[in-house]
């Protein structure tokens, strides 16, 4: 059957429900073009087509003896390799965990199967999702499905979630899991001309998620669209007791709720945003996209967030400090990879293991974490940073007085070509200047496609909402996602 | 703040990462180049404000004092949690002699 990749989540779950075509069907098509585009694309670490079919029989089965079927029923999905897949390979895309099989299933992965989603398989990533391009990754580079035209130069699918936006844009997946730390659902949904929302921090449950910086991460949906999003969504959040830090909240019903009408609603659009230099085309897209909320009903009104320049900063200390804590249990004892030289002791055996095992930009991190909470520095680094990012968060809390919803780019460019950055990590680091501020404040953020720049690569529009307002952020996005009209898909040359 | 060769080194055996020396010359000036872009924190006017602890407010729970409260990572577990390792022993983590 053809046509089923092009489907989104809804549309499969609608034609699994009616019986337009069974569920397996859709796997099969999925795990094909899965196959056929690994080679070029690495989007997956580890391919499970056997997942997907088991659960899409199981589906048909349930269909057919008319028991009700989930939210996700039927629809075939990528996990991103951060997730614990039990007896499935996990490895954050790093060597120290190659060959690692969870005995044990991640929270948010349970919820989705249990919604009647089936895996694809796992997705790539930059390693410890600690990246904006996915170059980091121990398995190989993501090579996104766009590309400029008569060039056939790779293009970063964005990072750390790159398998996942490549997958979803290159229909490999109607919809993949990511995580966002500091913008990686964000970035990489803008880079391929897909949707995806970071909730607020606490509404999806981190158990068995490998942390990178426990006081950011957030898992999210990357699909297609806005209602894909809000569906993926529903499936993934929920209070979780194993997670310290999960929101003891009921899951709003987001889908039900969803509405692209901005009558009586204020958007906030943040002067401190509209950096020197900025690209004109990112430039052009923010103003279509103030003009798409107007037109929706929407009263814009300028705001000020005024430490806006100092959250990259403060994100550079907080996130690595976090990131060399919670990296520190690789030690080559328990799990992973165990480098043991001719006659180490201990010490030797965990340094050994711990430089095997790590790339560089995870070691780079580890450094300046360790660095950072070192006696004599904690308060010069680690307690600045802390107080800034309360700064921050208190931009956001004075704006949201203000206005119900905040508009911003997404990424400052569109996608970059892989080595383009790779050389110099601050450059690199530069790319999450509009999607941290949100991370550093743990609200809730979207990217959706809004155009295309002067080479033809999808820009995206980011919608920053109050704490606990999905439905706000969901419902000003999908004002854009109307009016935006965006249609574009990457020629397929794979 | 600017970190030399020999605070490189500190840095990595207190992070237990074996560093080359090839690897340490490299890591200074990128740590450094960090380091001086992080720096512009110190300008910002904190005075009263405390570090944020939690970014979004939230209680500190107990689960309950049960061994097998959650049966997954309760007691009985041994098999499951030896699983992964990369030299079990008798039903033990092994590691390299660290007492003579």
């Amino acid at each position: 059957m053809t046509g089923l990749t092009d489907l989104g989540i809804a549309a499969i779950r609608k034609g699994v429900v009616d019986g337009e075509f069974s569920a397996t069907e859709v796997a099969t098509a999925f795990n094909a073009a899965v196959a056929e585009a690994q080679v070029a694309l690495n989007a997956f670490i580890v391919t499970t087509p056997e997942k997907a079919l088991e659960a899409a029989a199981k589906v048909d089965a349930d269909r057919a003896a008319g028991k009700p079927l989930g939210t996700m029923a039927g629809v075939p999905i990528g996990m991103k390799d951060l997730f614990a897949t039990h007896g499935v390979q996990t490895t954050a895309a790093s060597k120290i965990l190659e060959g690692f099989k969870p005995q044990y299933e991640s929270t948010v992965s349970q919820k989705l199967w249990d919604a009647g989603a089936g895996m694809l398989g796992k997705l790539n990533l930059d390693q410890f999702a600690m990246g904006s391009s996915n170059e980091t990754s121990a398995f190989g580079n993501v090579v996104s499905p766009w590309r400029r035209p008569n060039d056939t130069a790779p293009l970063a699918p964005g990072g750390s979630s790159g398998g996942s936006s490549t997958a979803v844009s290159a229909r490999l997946a109607p919809a993949a899991t990511g995580t966002d730390t500091g913008g990686s659902i964000r970035q990489p949904a803008a880079f391929t001309g897909i949707s995806g929302i970071k909730p607020t921090y606490g509404r999806c449950s981190r158990w068995g998620v490998v942390a990178f910086a426990s006081s950011l991460d957030q898992a999210g949906p990357m699909a297609r669209d806005v209602t894909d999003c809000a569906i993926m969504l529903e499936a993934m959040a929920g209070f979780d007791p194993k997670d310290s830090t999960s929101l003891n909240l009921p899951v709003p019903e987001w889908t039900a709720n969803l509405s692209g009408d901005m009558k009586g609603k204020k958007v906030g659009i943040p002067r401190e945003y509209r950096l020197d230099g900025i690209d004109p085309d990112v430039a052009k897209t923010w103003d279509d996209g103030i003009a798409w909320l107007k037109d929706a009903g929407a009263e814009i009104v300028d705001i000020s967030l005024p430490h806006t320049k100092y959250a990259l900063p403060t994100y550079y200390i907080i996130a690595p400090a976090e990131a060399s804590s919670n990296l520190a249990r690789y030690d080559g004892v328990r799990y992973g990879l165990r480098d043991l030289p001719d006659g180490a002791g201990l010490q030797d055996m965990y340094a050994a293991t711990r430089a095997a095992g790590f790339g560089p930009e995870v070691k780079r991190r580890i450094m300046i974490g360790t660095y950072v909470l070192s006696a004599g520095f904690y308060d010069a680094y680690y307690t600045q940073a802390q107080k800034v990012r309360a700064l921050i968060a208190r931009d956001f809390t004075e704006a949201f007085k203000l206005v119900d919803v905040i508009l911003a780019p997404t990424a400052p460019s569109s996608a970059f070509a892989l080595g383009e950055k790779s050389a110099d990590p601050l450059e690199m680091y530069l790319n999450d200047v509009f999607s941290v501020p949100a991370s550093l404040a743990g609200l809730p953020a979207m990217s959706v496609p809004a155009g295309l720049d002067r080479l033809g690569l999808p820009l995206g529009l980011q919608v920053i909402g109050k704490a606990f307002d999905e439905q706000g952020v969901l419902n000003a996005s999908l004002a854009l996602e109307q009016r935006a009209q965006f249609t574009a898909r990457p020629a397929k040359w794979w | 703040m600017s970190v030399d060769t020999a605070t490189v080194a500190k840095i990595a055996s207190l992070a237990r990462i074996k560093v080359s020396e090839s690897e340490l010359q490299a890591m200074v000036p990128e740590l450094n180049g960090i380091l001086a872009w992080v720096e512009q924190l110190s300008e910002v006017d904190v005075t009263g404000i405390e570090p944020m602890t939690a970014v979004i407010p939230n209680t500190q729970r107990l689960r309950e004092d049960d061994v097998n409260a959650d049966p997954l990572t309760g007691g009985d577990r041994r098999d499951a949690v030896l699983a992964n390792a990369p030299a079990p022993e008798h039903g033990f983590f092994g590691v390299p002699k660290v007492i003579e």
